[in-house]
């Protein structure tokens, strides 16, 4: 007992970079991802190409890859970004891609005749798009959406690589340094407790949902 | 008043209709009736600019209204025939949302204008509901109710007697009389 009063403190310090890099990911690829999955409607093909091309990259190779290359090659290139900066910009890009196929499917679910109803009625497409169609697709969306952000919780722990002191480097030092497992089990005991309350929230949302069908 | 003037439409190479010819005066009600797949419902769409025309001349009280473009006006009112309400609004909010969003009515007049509406076609105690706990001609109700609060110079009606029976029939009947009364002009089709 004593010991884990001991090593809490740094894991604490470390569940701080974990937390920030989920909360910032999120913040930052659920607008990415609807702007994306917007732009793969776009009437110029150019742009879906380019959407779809974008997509492809995030999805076919390793997030672990990408953030490497965000932060020691982009590093060597000259271009060069702080570690947590670094983390982000990976998670958010590629994040972004994951949601934007998800915010698709989901666009494509919402009947014609919704767009129809929001036009004779005099709506703008902007109007159109935020009182009736995201709505419509944030129900539809919130399973799906719901399995990628406890991913990401898990995911976070790949900044390791790039030198950032999440919670699983924190007990990497505390394991190595006292030779022992429990700052390892008191790891995975907090990353229970964070997909715990993910799952809480989106059960939460989804019954609220659940009111209109 | 509403004039289409040599309408034509076509898919691809699938005529609909040619040169269609149709006056609605002021207060006046215009059925249209046709076998299923005729182009009752494409012709209305066109009039409420869902849809384009591939050639002809729209007149809204003798103002020329382009049917080569799709609008979004709420200057005529369109009821769809399987409604199309919003499925995240509740009944009160699906006769609001126009008004307050595109209108710009301040919320109070709104509420105030879509209770009247929904009491005059016997929906007060369905008000907190959503579409889907419904049953078919509430629906139908509802639908009229949001199309007239956007008070519509011409009501365009899809079906207005489709999958009703002869009570909600009767009732919808009086509801588009009332509508003549009220200087709306109606055109609604019906499949024979
Ligand atoms: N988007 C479209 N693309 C191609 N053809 C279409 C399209 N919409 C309708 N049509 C065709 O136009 C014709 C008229 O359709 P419309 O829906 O206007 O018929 P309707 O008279 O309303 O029939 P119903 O009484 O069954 O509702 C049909 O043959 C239909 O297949
Ligand atoms: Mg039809």
């Amino acid at each position: 007992m004593a010991y884990l009063l001991e090593i809490l403190p740094s894991l604490l310090n470390g569940l701080q970079s974990t937390l920030g890099v989920f909360f910032v990911t999120l913040i930052g690829s659920i607008p990415l991802g609807i702007l994306v999955s917007l732009g793969l409607r776009s009437e110029f093909f150019t742009i879906r190409w380019l959407l779809n091309g974008y997509i492809w990259i995030m999805r076919g190779t390793p997030l672990l890859l990408q953030l490497i290359f965000i932060y020691y090659g982009l590093g060597m290139m000259g271009i060069s970004f702080p570690r947590f900066e670094a983390a982000v910009i990976a998670f958010i890009i590629n994040y972004a891609a994951y949601l934007a196929e998800i915010f698709r499917g989901g666009l494509q679910s919402v009947p014609k005749g919704q767009y129809d109803a929001a036009k004779v009625l005099g709506f703008n497409k902007i109007q159109t798009f935020f009182k009736i169609i995201l709505p419509q697709v944030i129900k539809i969306v919130v399973p799906s959406v719901g399995n990628e952000v406890i991913n990401l919780v898990k995911d976070t722990s790949l900044v390791y690589v790039i030198g950032l002191g999440d919670i699983l480097r924190a007990g990497n030092i505390a394991a190595s340094r006292d030779v022992t497992l429990v700052p390892y089990l008191l790891v995975g005991l907090l990353y229970l407790l964070m997909t715990a309350i993910v799952t809480l929230v989106l059960r939460n949302s989804e019954k609220r949902l659940n009111i209109w069908r | 008043m509403l004039e289409l003037k040599n309408l034509t439409k076509q898919y691809d190479t699938n005529m609909i209709f040619k040169n269609l010819n149709l006056t609605v005066p002021d207060g006046e009600v215009l059925s249209i009736v046709g076998p299923s797949g005729i182009g009752k419902t494409t012709l209305l769409k066109i009039v409420a600019g869902l849809e384009t025309a591939n050639a002809g001349e729209m007149f809204l009280d003798n103002k020329a209204v382009s049917v080569s473009e799709e609008r979004n006006t709420a200057d005529i009112g369109l009821i769809f025939q399987d409604f199309n309400l919003f499925p995240n609004y509740t009944v009160l909010d699906n006769v609001m949302l126009a008004p307050i969003t595109v209108q710009k009515m301040a919320k109070d007049q709104a509420k105030k204008l879509a209770r009247e509406l929904l009491h005059s076609l016997g929906l007060s105690d369905k008000e907190k509901l959503f579409p889907y706990q419904l049953s078919g001609g509430q629906k139908q109700r509802v639908a009229i109710a949001r199309a007239l609060a956007m008070q519509p110079q011409i009501l365009a009606y899809d079906e207005p007697t489709s999958g009703l029976d002869e009570q909600s029939t009767y009732q919808v009947a009086e509801i588009i009389k009332d509508l003549k009364k009220e200087e709306c002009d109606a055109i609604g089709d019906y499949t024979r």
